[in-house]
């Protein structure tokens, strides 16, 4: 296909204004895929993401239109993956921007627009669900076109679930977006903009091919990890996995490498040609570095090395997730691992449970922290219990928060953004109706239940988006928790010093509800290094006998201490102190703010 | 022929009401059974023993005094002959005529259920017997002759209070019993008593850790010897026949349900007085190997206040529990021996889980 034939574009939307389901009409109506293999959003293949409705990784497909070639590429919807979305975006030339028109414009509308205006691309608004009775087409379009500063005639207006308007989309693709404008006879240079693991053919890198033309058994390399590897076969997704010899400027298509290791091929990089390499890679790549972190633990640790597995074999499919291993004296083995937000997480969380059948115990979530040590030294701290005890500075990482509310919840989030230190930036209106509110937030205070927060205070209103904002210094300090004198590593916590007495008092009066009565009083303590921040006492059993005992009842009696033997060979030893696992999981629960 | 037992238990079931937290195997509006269970026994006594003098017998219940006199007399007449022979009674039983029965039969020991002093707690106990029943048994069976009187109380009854169990213990001293055993409520979940008094009973379990300290105080305080976790004596007068079972002995019982342990063996007869009184034992046996009697040992010999002899017992303990045991207070162990200190008595079940291996 010659290039000015190709038209390159994504479709971006605030979780559920219907991005998959226009996408799915959009293969319907060019015979991409015939009714019968048709399924109800296609494009989203993870049973996880057909569920919570959301795309975590992106695909793509071509399909055809009045002598076009549209290469459809999806992006995932969600902020954690901001720089995968990013770069997706970078494989376009143009974006349609859909916004449900009974909900207006919410807060990932705008970062996602902002995103794709960043990249220089194309914007096609496209008011969506007009056949929702709750609907208003018009306001929605002069939202939009306020936003783009476009005019609201342009706005689109479609229902992707019946099909009305889906065919005019495609036309003002064809019409508004710019045909790609690589070199095809310049060195080849493709940007991997996602990748996937197959088990029998490696890693897939996804690619928009830029400049010059591409050949199938050619020998490749990455410009940024240089990675070196032969193309085994080229192909296009139509929207089957379809080979073919060549993959040419301005094409969207996909390179199987035959590499065993997601994380030599990175989102974001260059492939180029070994034998007439490019000068130069293509702009934008970047480490995307973790920036939660939390211990996974397996509830029995016989499951220890199924869980080791499982998180190999998700790992080959997601070259963001990171882990090493980790003891906890109180949890046992398991794994520290970093992930790139919230959402995250909860789906790695989520798929080692369903997918790999485990039953975990994850640690409150904490953040990256930029420690300075008083010998000069930084050193990066993923996890408390390396928090060193004596620090000179700390730095934590910061979010540009955006808010989306009506105006009579702006108070209330105002005032949660106070409680978790925010600062504020600025306030614009969007109608007179809704407030377009922006903070900047430590990480670390919207990690635990500030989404939740969020909309239970705003009834439910708010929309909500984050970006990473960089490192500032902070007033945090390590607290831990001593049971019996001995620290509890699993729930040790670094919080903002104004934080630390409540946190404290909050883990020990919770542990003093969980801890069994011993044969001593069992002192438990929340100190920030020396310093005792709050204090209880476990008081010991006065009485731990049984009654009677006579010739009638010796093995009944005996039973009973040996099933008493039993449960104490179950606890936890903390020193001298036995801790049932429940009362752990009881004080991670309140420690990630009752997450639901 | 298990003629080696120097312990022998003789179960007689029969009661005039059933009490609502009793767990015994019991028999009521039976009355003419008695002469047919004697019978029942006998033969299973004559099956069983082979006559020779043992160290104790102890008539349990059921309430033996209850049995009709002359079925309870031929009885006592054709036991073995020993130097501890109990009876247990229900205060109201005992007539001066049935003390002085029981000591022409040679029982030299009378356990006596009073189990409270308070009148309405005894009501929810379903005991028949009042306060004054009780002083008037034991004061027919002192001028019947017997020098060695056991009274039985319990408690964390639902509606006790402190000021009751004081009073209780107060009237027990007062009495001036050679042995006293004081047991707390057990309340078997599931049982109508249970379900009836549930939450009571919870309010009670938390009072007990209380309780239990004021009983050992009360009765160590006036002279008593606290040589059982639940067992308190004067003047050496340990119940030897529950001795016994504390130090491993073995024993022959005999009668609807009885336990006997004899050799590797422990077994149950029927709890079916229908199936015993046709001769039949449907003997329940489980198999002791030398490790659980071990273990029994520990955990039976914990309970009483002299040190126990841990030779051959090693294998059952955890060395590493005992010196933790031993790190906090609770026991001492010398080698020789192992003993619970005074807290370490109060702790005792949960010292004895900790140090089992």
């Amino acid at each position: 296909m010659e290039q000015a034939r190709i038209r390159n574009f994504s479709i971006i939307a605030h979780i559920d204004h219907g991005k998959s389901t226009l996408a799915d009409r959009i293969l319907e109506l060019t015979d991409a895929v015939s009714a019968r293999e048709m399924r109800e959003q296609l494009l989203d293949s993870m049973d996880l993401e057909r569920e919570r409705g959301i795309t975590i990784k992106a695909q793509a497909v071509r399909v055809a239109w009045k002598g076009h070639e549209l290469n459809l590429i999806d992006t995932p919807g969600h902020v954690d993956f901001t720089y995968e979305v990013s770069r997706s975006l970078q494989a376009c030339e143009g974006a349609l921007l859909v916004v449900d028109a009974a909900q207006g414009i919410e807060a990932q509308t705008l970062a996602n627009a902002y995103l794709a205006i960043e990249n220089g691309l194309e914007i096609v608004p496209v008011a969506n669900k007009i056949d929702l009775p709750a609907a208003d087409p018009d306001s929605t379009a002069v939202e939009v076109a306020d936003l783009l500063g476009d005019d609201p005639a342009r706005v689109l207006r479609v229902s992707a679930k019946t099909g009305d308007g889906v065919a005019a989309v495609l036309d003002a693709i064809v019409e508004r977006v710019p045909p790609p404008a690589g070199e095809p006879l310049s060195p080849a240079r493709a940007l991997v903009f996602d990748s996937s693991y197959d088990q029998y053919r490696g890693v897939v890198a996804f690619v928009r091919v830029v400049d010059g033309t591409f050949s199938s058994r050619e020998a490749l390399r990455t410009m940024a990890t240089d990675t070196r590897f032969d193309a085994e076969e080229l192909g296009v997704f139509s929207p089957a996995m379809t080979p073919v010899e060549q993959l040419s400027a301005g094409e969207v298509g996909y390179v199987v490498t035959g590499l065993k290791d997601v994380s030599r091929l990175r989102v974001g990089d260059t492939l180029t040609s070994v034998r007439r390499p490019a000068e130069h890679a293509l702009p934008g790549y970047k480490d995307v570095k973790p920036m939660v972190f939390a211990g996974l633990f397996p509830t029995d640790s016989d499951d220890y090395p199924e869980l080791r597995d499982a998180l190999e074999r998700l790992k080959l499919n997601d070259a963001a997730l990171v882990y090493e291993p980790e003891t906890s004296q109180a949890l046992g083995f398991g794994f520290r691992c970093g992930f790139l937000g919230l959402l995250h997480m909860e789906i790695v969380r989520e798929r080692l449970e369903r997918e790999f059948d485990l039953d975990l115990l994850v640690t409150a979530p904490n953040v990256a922290y930029k420690v300075k040590e008083r010998n000069g030294e930084w050193l990066e701290v993923h996890n408390p219990a390396e928090f060193p005890p004596e620090v000179e500075e700390v730095e934590e990482p910061y979010v540009a928060a955006s808010i989306i509310v009506p105006k009579e919840h702006v108070g209330a989030v105002m005032e949660l953004n106070n409680e978790r230190r925010g600062t504020f930036g600025q306030i614009e209106y969007l109608s007179p109706e809704r407030v377009h509110l922006t903070y900047e937030l430590p990480l670390a205070e919207i990690v635990l239940d500030y989404y939740d927060q969020l909309k239970s205070r705003t009834r439910g209103y708010a929309s909500f988006d984050y970006d990473v904002a960089g490192f500032r210094p902070g007033e945090l300090v390590r607290v831990d928790v001593l049971v019996a004198g001995e620290p509890v590593d699993a729930l040790s916590l670094i919080v903002h010093r104004s934080f630390a007495y409540d946190r404290g008092r909050l883990l020990v009066d919770k542990l003093r509800e969980e801890i069994p009565r011993q044969m001593f009083d069992v002192p438990i303590q929340a100190a920030i290094g020396s310093r005792v921040i709050a204090r209880e006492t476990v008081k010991a059993k006065r009485k731990d006998v049984l009654a009677k005992c006579y010739g009638g009842d010796i093995t009944r009696k005996r039973k009973l201490i040996e099933k008493q033997k039993a449960g104490k060979k179950r606890m936890k030893q903390v020193g001298a102190v036995e801790v049932p696992q429940e009362a752990f999981l009881a004080v991670l629960n309140i420690g990630q703010g009752q997450r639901s | 022929m298990s003629g080696s037992a120097r312990h022998l238990y003789v179960h007689l079931p029969f009661c005039a009401h059933r009490c609502g937290y009793c767990d015994f195997v019991t028999a009521t509006g039976r009355d003419d059974l008695h002469g047919a269970y004697v019978d029942a026994l006998l033969r299973e006594l004559h099956a069983e023993h082979d006559g020779r003098p043992v160290e104790t017998i102890f008539l349990g219940g059921g309430t033996p005094t209850y049995t009709a006199r002359p079925e309870l007399l031929r009885l006592l007449r054709a036991l073995p002959p020993t130097h501890e022979l109990t009876v247990e009674a229900n205060p109201e039983t005992v007539t001066a005529e049935l003390a002085d029965a029981l000591g022409d039969a040679g029982v030299n020991r009378v356990s006596l259920g009073a189990q409270s002093f308070q009148p309405h707690l005894l009501d929810v106990l379903d005991r028949r017997a009042t306060p004054a029943d009780v002083e008037r048994a034991f004061a027919r069976l002192r001028a019947a002759g017997f020098d060695n009187l056991s009274l039985d109380l319990i408690y964390g009854i639902p509606g006790q209070t402190p000021a009751h169990l004081a009073a209780d213990l107060a009237h027990a001293v007062a009495l001036g019993p050679e042995h006293i055993s004081a047991y707390e409520l057990e309340a078997k979940p599931g049982t109508r008593f249970t379900i009836a008094h549930g939450a009571e009973l919870e309010r009670q379990a938390e009072q007990m850790e209380g309780y239990f300290e004021c009983v050992v105080e009360t009765f160590t305080g006036a002279g008593y010897r606290w040589y059982e976790t639940a067992n308190f004596c004067r003047d050496g007068k340990r119940a030897e026949h529950n001795l016994g079972y504390w130090l491993g002995r073995d024993y022959l019982g005999l009668g609807v349900g009885a336990v006997s342990t004899l050799g590797g063996e422990r077994r149950r007869n029927t709890p079916k007085l229908a199936r015993y009184l046709r001769g039949h034992c449907d003997r329940e046996i489980e198999r002791l190997d030398s490790e659980t009697r071990a273990r029994e040992r520990v955990m039976l010999g914990l309970r009483l206040d002299e040190p126990l002899p841990v030779r051959g017992l090693r294998s059952a303990l955890d060395a590493a529990g005992v010196a933790r045991a031993e790190r906090l207070g609770l026991a001492v162990d010398s080698g020789e021996t192992l003993a619970l200190t005074r807290r370490g008595r109060f702790l005792g079940g949960g010292v004895t889980a900790a140090i089992l291996a």
